[in-house]
Formats: C-alpha cells, sequence, structure tokens
C-alpha cells in the first residue's frame, strides 16, 4: 500500500549480512537459513499483502534449542528478529525489516502430546488450527477457537493475535483457551509459563504472552484445551429489512439471556456479493442477514431457537430459516465463509479492517460505515461477529491507484477511530501490526503506552525482537511527548523508541 | 501546583490509614510515596488479607471508600465498577437482571472468622480465585475486560475496555489478575457477565473409592453435557486436630447419606435439566451408586456451601490450595489418605487441604508430592504459631527472574505490597 515509517535501518547490520548468514548456519542446518533473492523473496510480506519489505536472511529453526542460540547470537550482535507463523496475519506483524531476520516456525509442525485424560493437546506453534481438532475430532473433541484462517494459519500466530473466531462468542478467544506456552526470550533463556492445569500461579505470564504480537518472546510449544463436541448444533437465517431492525435484534437476544455459540452479521452487499459467488441460498429480499448457531442439547437448542423467533419476529423479521441437516447448516455458513473470496471478485482488492463496539451500537457504526463509504467514494461489505461486536468491513479499491489506496487507508482509519469513540476497540482479533500503529494514541495516552513499553523492556531491553511493531512511531506516545516528525526527519534519530 | 503538592505531603504524613475518595488522590498519594520512597499497604476490606507473607509497611492504602457502579449494561454483558465496590453489592445488582458473574469468586469470609464476606471486586481480581465453575467457565482472569488504575510512581494507567474481543496491546488486565496489589491499585474495573441459568440441580453420588471418583471426574470432563460443578467431599479424619464440620456445612434434606460423596451440578432450563440428567446417569453409569438429587432451592446452597469454604469454618490450622491436571487425582488422593482434612473441586484438578500442627516436613511433603504430580500449591492460611520455611507460592527461578522486572516495570521503587508474594520484591 503506501509507504510506512520503519525503525530506522542499521547499516551496519546490513553491512555484516554475509558473516551473519554463515554465523546462523552455525545453529542450524545449513539449509534452513535462507539468504537469497529468491528464496527471502516469499517472506516479504504477510497477509496484509499491500506492505512489502525485504529481510536480511530468513532463518526456519527445528527445534526449541536451535530457536534459543539463534536468539542469543542475535541479542549479543544487535540483530533485530521478525518472528512468523504461517504469514496469514492482516496487520502486518510479520513484516521484515532490511536489517532483521525473520525467525519463521515453519518447521515447529508436529503435535507432540494428545492428552484426552488432561482434556489438552501439546503442540508445536506451526501446527494450524484445524490440525488440533482434526487430531481430536475421532474421540469427539475439538479446540473451540476457529479465525476464519484455521486451514492456513499456525496456533503460534493465534497466540501471538489472541486469535478468536466466529464462536469465541460462547467459547472465548485465545487467552480463554491455552493452558501453558513454552517460550524463548530474545536474550536465549527457554521458559515455561504454565502447564496442564487451569490457571498459574504469580504474576499471569501466560496471559501477557498471548495478544502480545511477537514483542515478548518467540513461542515454540503451545499447550491448548480441547473441548467435547456439542450434541446438538443448529443455525438459523434470519432476514430484516432494516439495519436497526438486525442490530436491535442482536442485542435482545443477548438481552434475553441466551448465548450463541456464533451470531453473525451481514449487509445487502455482502449478502449479494457472496451468494453471487457460492449460491448459499440467502434471502435476496434482506437488508440485512444474520446467522445465530446454538449448541447444547436438543430440547435447548430447540426450545432457544424458538424464543430466537419470537424475538426476530418482535423486531420485523422477514424471513427465518432453521437448518434441517448438518449439510443445511455448513450451507449457511458457506456463504459468511466466503466473504473474503466474494469481495476479491468483486474488485481488484480489498481491504479488510478489524474494529470492535458494544453490540448495542452496531446500527451507528454501520450508518457511519456507508456514510463514510459516500464521503471516500468506495464500496464497502460488511460481515460483523455481531454476538461480541467485532466488525470487519471490507474496503474495495483498486490498488493500482495510488489516490484509491490513499483513500482506502483514510476511510480505515477513520472506522477505526469511530470504534474507539464509540467505546470499542482499534482491533478485536487481528492486532495491531504495523498496520494500526499510529492509531494506538486514538485508544491509550502517552502514559498507558509508555506502561506497555516498560514490560517490553523486562523481556526485550534492546528492542530487537519485531520493533516497529504495536507502538507509535510516528506520534511518540511515549515518555519525551509526542514529537513532530516533519518529512521523516526526526530528532535524535538513533535513540531507541518501541 | 505547590499548594496541591504541600496538601498532599500533609495528607500522607498526617494518617497511617489512607482512605482516599478518588483516583485523583490515589495518585497523590501514590506520588508522595514514590517520592519518599514509603512503602504502603494496599487493601480492600481486608478478606483476604492472611494470604501471602505480611507485608511490612507502617502506611495502608485502604481502596474501601472508592466505592459503586460506575455503568452496568446488561444486553452489553459488562458492569464497570470501583474498587471498594462489594462483591455482594455487585452480585444483587446483576440477581435483578438475572445475570451473574460466572467465575463463582471464592467467599474467604467462613474461613477467617466463620461469617460470610467476599470482600471487594478490587480484592477479588487481585487475588483471582474462582470456584466451582471454573472448568467450565473460566477464572477471575477471563472475565477482567479492562481496568483503570495507579502504578508505583502515581501514573493512573488504563488497558483493555469493556469489549471482549480487544487486541491492542498487551493484556495488562490479565497481569494485575492475581497480583495481589503488588503492580497497581486499582481504581475501576469492568467485568464481563454472564446470563444466570433458569435452574439447577445436583446430582450426589454417595462413593468414597479413589479410582472411583477419578473416574467419575474424568467423564465429567468427558461430558457434553455442560456440566457446571463437580466435587468430591471426603470424610473428615476422625481426630482431634481437625474441627468436624461436614455434616454442618452440607446439611441438606437430600443428602440423607452418610458418608463421602461426590456432587455434580447441572444448569439450565427445566427441560434440558431433564435430559442432561438422563444422558448423565448413562454417562456416568449411575445405577451401580447410591445417589441423590439435590433440587433447584438445595442446589444453589450447596454450591454456596462448597465456594464459601464452610468445611474449614473458622480454621486454626494451615490451609493449602493446589492445583494439579485432572489426570493425576487419583494419585493425589491416594496419597491425601485420610491423613488430612480436604476436598476437591474444579472436577478434579482443585485441591484444598488442611494441615494440622506445626510441622514443616509434612507442608513440604505435600508441596513435593503436588509438584510431583505437576501442579502448584499455594498457603492460603497460616496457623499462627507457625513459622514456614516454605514459599508461599509456587515459582520457578526463571519465572521469579521475569517476574522481578515485571513488578519494577510497574513499581520500580517496590513500594506497592512489598513482599506480598515473594521475599525479593
Amino acid at each position: 500500500m503506501s509507504e510506512i515509517a520503519l525503525p530506522k535501518v542499521d547499516r551496519v547490520t546490513v553491512s555484516k549480512k554475509d558473516i551473519i548468514v554463515s554465523s546462523l548456519k552455525n545453529f542450524t542446518s545449513s539449509e534452513n537459513v535462507l539468504s537469497e533473492l529468491d528464496e527471502i523473496k516469499p517472506y516479504e510480506t504477510d497477509a496484509l499483502a499491500a506492505y512489502k519489505n525485504l529481510p536480511l536472511a530468513v532463518v526456519l529453526p527445528e527445534n526449541t534449542k536451535e530457536v534459543s542460540e539463534i536468539l542469543k547470537y542475535c541479542h549479543q550482535e544487535n540483530i533485530k528478529v521478525i518472528p512468523r507463523g504461517a504469514g496469514t496475519g492482516l496487520s502486518g506483524g510479520a513484516l521484515p525489516l532490511n536489517d532483521a531476520i525473520i525467525l519463521g516456525l515453519g518447521k515447529f509442525n508436529k503435535i507432540l502430546d494428545i492428552d484426552f485424560d488432561n482434556k489438552c493437546v501439546v503442540t508445536q506453534p506451526g501446527v494450524t488450527n484445524l490440525s488440533i481438532t482434526h487430531a481430536v475430532k475421532h474421540k469427539g473433541y475439538y479446540y473451540a477457537p476457529d479465525p476464519s484462517s484455521q486451514l492456513a494459519c499456525s496456533i503460534g500466530g493465534n497466540v501471538a493475535e489472541n486469535s478468536g473466531g466466529v464462536h469465541s462468542l460462547k467459547y472465548g478467544t485465545t487467552t480463554n483457551n491455552i493452558l501453558g506456552v513454552e517460550m524463548v526470550m530474545m536474550d536465549g533463556t527457554i521458559c515455561k509459563l504454565g502447564g496442564k492445569t487451569l490457571d498459574q500461579e504469580g504474576y499471569d505470564l501466560l496471559g501477557l504472552i498471548c495478544g502480545s504480537e511477537g514483542l515478548l518472546g518467540v513461542i515454540t510449544e503451545i499447550t491448548v484445551k480441547i473441548l467435547k463436541n456439542p450434541q446438538t448444533v443448529k443455525a438459523a437465517l434470519i432476514g430484516f429489512p432494516t439495519i436497526e431492525d438486525g442490530g436491535n435484534c442482536v442485542t435482545d437476544i443477548i438481552s434475553n439471556g441466551i448465548v450463541p455459540a456464533g451470531m453473525e452479521i451481514m449487509d445487502k452487499a455482502l449478502i449479494d456479493a457472496t451468494e453471487k459467488f457460492v449460491h448459499a441460498g440467502y434471502p435476496m429480499d434482506a437488508e440485512v442477514l444474520m446467522i445465530v448457531e446454538l449448541d447444547g442439547t436438543k430440547s435447548e437448542v430447540d426450545e432457544l431457537f424458538k424464543k430466537i423467533k419470537e424475538i426476530a419476529e418482535k423486531n420485523k423479521s422477514n424471513s427465518f430459516k432453521l437448518s434441517k441437516s448438518e449439510k443445511e447448516r455448513l450451507g449457511f455458513w458457506s456463504g459468511r465463509k466466503a466473504a473474503f473470496p466474494a469481495c476479491g471478485a468483486m474488485a481488484p482488492d480489498y481491504y479488510c479492517m478489524d474494529g470492535t463496539i458494544p453490540r448495542g451500537k452496531l446500527s451507528v457504526i454501520l450508518k457511519e460505515i456507508s456514510r463514510l463509504s459516500k464521503k471516500y467514494n468506495l464500496a464497502v461489505a460488511n460481515g460483523f461477529h455481531a454476538g461480541d461486536g467485532n466488525l470487519h468491513p471490507l474496503i474495495l479499491f483498486d490498488g493500482s491507484d495510488k489516490e484509491q489506496l490513499r483513500r482506502t487507508e483514510e476511510f480505515g482509519a477513520e472506522i477505526l477511530k469511530a470504534c474507539v469513540r464509540m467505546g470499542g476497540a482499534l482491533s478485536g482479533e487481528h492486532g495491531i501490526g504495523i498496520e494500526k500503529r499510529e492509531l494506538m494514541c486514538e485508544a491509550f495516552n502517552d502514559i498507558d503506552i509508555q506502561q506497555q513499553l516498560n514490560i517490553k523492556k523486562c523481556l526485550d531491553e534492546k528492542n530487537l525482537l519485531n520493533p516497529g511493531k504495536v507502538y507509535p512511531i510516528l506520534r511518540k506516545c511515549a515518555e519525551e511527548g509526542r514529537v513532530h516528525v516533519h518529512r521523516g526527519e526526526e530528532k535524535f534519530p538513533d535513540l531507541p523508541r518501541f | 501546583m505547590f499548594t496541591e503538592e504541600k496538601k498532599n505531603s500533609q495528607i500522607f504524613q498526617d494518617s497511617n490509614h489512607l482512605l482516599p475518595k478518588s483516583e485523583l488522590e490515589v495518585s497523590n498519594i501514590i506520588k508522595e510515596a514514590y517520592k519518599k520512597k514509603f512503602p504502603i499497604d494496599i487493601h480492600g476490606a481486608n478478606t483476604k488479607k492472611f494470604i501471602g507473607y505480611n507485608v511490612q509497611a507502617a502506611k495502608s492504602l485502604d481502596l474501601s471508600s472508592i466505592n459503586g457502579i460506575i455503568e452496568y449494561l446488561p444486553e452489553e454483558l459488562y458492569i464497570k465498577v470501583k474498587p471498594g465496590t462489594l462483591m455482594e453489592d455487585v452480585e444483587s445488582a446483576l440477581e435483578k437482571n438475572n445475570q451473574e458473574l460466572s467465575f463463582e469468586p471464592t467467599d474467604f469470609g467462613y474461613i477467617d472468622n466463620g461469617i460470610s464476606n467476599k470482600g471487594t471486586v478490587g480484592g477479588c481480581v487481585a487475588c483471582n480465585f474462582a470456584g466451582s465453575r471454573r472448568f467450565k467457565s473460566g477464572s477471575v482472569r477471563d472475565f477482567v475486560l479492562g481496568f483503570r488504575g495507579v502504578n508505583g510512581k502515581g501514573d493512573i494507567i488504563k488497558s483493555g475496555g469493556t469489549v471482549v474481543k480487544n487486541v491492542t496491546g498487551y493484556d495488562l488486565s490479565k497481569l494485575v489478575s492475581g497480583s495481589f496489589g503488588t503492580l497497581v491499585a486499582l481504581t475501576e474495573i469492568t467485568l464481563k457477565i454472564s446470563a444466570k441459568k433458569p435452574s439447577q440441580n445436583t446430582i450426589v453420588i454417595y462413593e468414597n473409592d479413589p479410582k472411583v471418583i477419578s473416574d467419575l471426574f474424568q467423564k465429567v470432563l468427558s461430558s457434553s453435557n455442560e456440566i457446571s460443578g463437580a466435587v468430591f467431599i471426603p470424610d473428615e479424619p476422625q481426630n482431634k486436630k481437625f474441627d468436624l464440620n461436614k455434616s454442618k456445612a452440607f446439611k441438606f434434606n437430600d443428602l440423607d447419606q452418610e458418608g463421602s460423596f461426590f456432587a455434580l451440578r447441572v444448569e439450565g432450563d427445566k427441560n434440558s435439566i431433564k435430559e442432561r440428567i438422563k444422558d448423565i446417569s448413562n454417562e456416568l453409569d449411575l445405577k451401580k451408586f447410591k445417589t441423590s438429587n439435590l433440587d433447584p432451592h438445595q442446589s444453589p446452597l450447596f454450591w454456596k456451601s462448597v465456594n464459601s469454604l464452610q468445611l474449614f469454618s473458622e480454621t486454626k490450622n494451615n490451609l493449602l490450595r493446589a492445583v494439579v491436571p485432572p489426570a493425576n487425582c487419583e494419585k493425589v488422593m491416594k496419597d491425601l489418605k485420610n491423613k488430612f482434612k480436604y476436598f476437591i473441586d474444579w472436577s478434579g484438578s482443585l485441591f484444598w487441604i488442611e494441615v494440622a500442627g506445626k510441622d514443616d516436613d509434612k507442608l513440604k511433603e505435600i508441596k513435593k508430592m503436588i509438584l510431583q504430580n505437576n501442579g502448584y500449591l499455594t498457603i492460603i492460611k497460616k496457623s499462627e504459631d507457625f513459622d514456614f520455611s516454605e514459599k508461599i507460592f509456587t515459582i520457578d527461578d526463571t519465572k521469579l527472574m521475569i517476574s522481578k522486572k515485571i513488578k519494577e516495570s510497574f513499581d520500580p521503587k517496590g513500594i506497592f505490597n512489598p513482599g506480598k508474594m515473594y521475599k525479593d520484591f
């Protein structure tokens, strides 16, 4: 996309590339160290593909000892390190820096222990989210957090971003579903946080690491909780004539004490796009479509759907379709799950936003997005994890048009600022990365951010691990106050700013 | 500015019991303490004061006057309160909307003086002790959506917010939960709340064999019937060292058999409870056992008794809390035998153990056994005349090193509850 400010490139490190590459080969097999352009090119971006940058080198260690030795070396030599999982992150958290090595966890791809007695799985971080469920489903278990990219995204990346998914309304996000991790700190120290027990004593370092976007340590092993499959799962498609009616229905369902396993909302633009794409059988007369999924015992699910139908009718729903089979239920979801490719088919590019709002503000934010869509003259399609107020507007644009790019970014930033104004958050599940870094000042003041930077120093005193991510580097909500940056020339350019 | 500083300094000097009424006052007091490097004992209602080492601080910062519900939005499923708000007040406000705190806060009042007292929200978050629903719903830390507080320099800081999904910077709510007031003086807490299930029943199974009990716990954890509580209450050792509380704490019309028992809770609407109980009867092969059923009137009182530790009411002995992976439950039970008074919660994971006497070796032995079973152990209450050589919290060296740095990042001069959790800081 457009230019993004990145930490100052350390020319000395760049000039020592050959030495660094050969040193890295002391810690892992030489074929695990990539440094030629054609080898490192695939790592120049993550799923926020608009931003690209080449790393100094890529190293793909095979075990914890190798990770520890590599980090210890980089710590000693002041070399920046960017940890990377499957590269499916949407906020640019794994964007390389020219003077940094990418530490890819792709070879950490084994499930180490399936412990049905303790209802947990010990896995390496490079294993995909969905493989965990695949590994335990023969005994009727599953891993609950289900980000839409679960087929490809790694569980290590899920921990880094505290990923959620459609079912986080009832089952929580990653942080509520992990029991322990093994982590290597930037200086090479290996530590175990948690284990197979519920909770851990002392400061909840596991809770701190989850969602820290690769800034505090490199995760080399994860213990996740597994759950027994629910007895009955059903979904309903409910159409509404207006945005307000759909929004009110979400609030009313929750107010009535019902906690659906998932509750999604799609606007007209997204209904049209996905229906054309996968023919999920969505009602074309609806302005807003809701997918509600319930799980539990059969009688409970049936009883609650009766209640939901009443609530929907009170909110003027114009269609209600309950799944009669597992095939039909999956069909209901097929459209929602095809939201991204469907939008991809509508425009050369799309930009997926991720913010959170209090559920009651759903119709307000949708109206605001619609106003902004006109203001910036860019089409947008909206998909929401409505149950927990997590919105994913997809802005459609043409990336080859610089002017459209600029408008798209401004449009996105305005949506997120509106989320914060309404009492929500800048990111629900994609993380801050580089994408929303400068917007952190919308949600936090200098003191808040300074406290977070002080924590960063505890685990990575030299600021070598994934620098330039999450915390603002342009506006500097840091101890020294805001710094006006004119044409990229800043004062004290060598002063480390985290 | 000068007069303000003078005033703060005066307030700080005049009293050893500092009772601020606002966040700003908290901040001013801490700024003074920071300047003078004066340690302070931060607390709420003091209902859990006996947990941890004694804090060596001449001044106490009492947050109980900063109380009240700031915002309660039932439809948004959160409540924002000041730290001194009583848990009781929060629970009764939620009750009016058929809502609750799903983590079932532990009531430490009984073990202290025989009277229920859940203390304040600030205290509950600072200690992070969740009740019987833990294995299904989560701990206190899973319900803290955000907070405001004052760090050891007197800076007002915040983290998180009011929404469930929030990945904006480090999740400091987790760090603060269970930090025993050593990182932040909390001034505002937002908790996630849940809809209360319309009804509940408890099935009681009269059984004593560790293998059978352990199997029952396993079956509960493997069930898809959303069982929301599973405990084992063994008979108390007939030993002068322990008070006999079991028959008093669990006096219910339908708990009509003598001896040790296992109990599990099912919540939901009446039909789903019926359906679940039928299914559970098959899963657990209940026809093999003597059982009884606590109806929706007795069931909540039963779990209240569990979660207020009434078995150990007014104990003068040492009370330990151990958490192990559930599959190790049987081994721990076999080791404890009938030597100690104890009960098991969290479907086989959580052991509350009462240890009589002044013998440090006995405690060391239990701790060693818990560690061998991949668990951890906390000394909750110490008998008055017992000087432990054992650490109160279990921690390894690397984690201790990180924790020390984290402590310094919030409280650089170490003035908040010094020595409360670990002797070094």
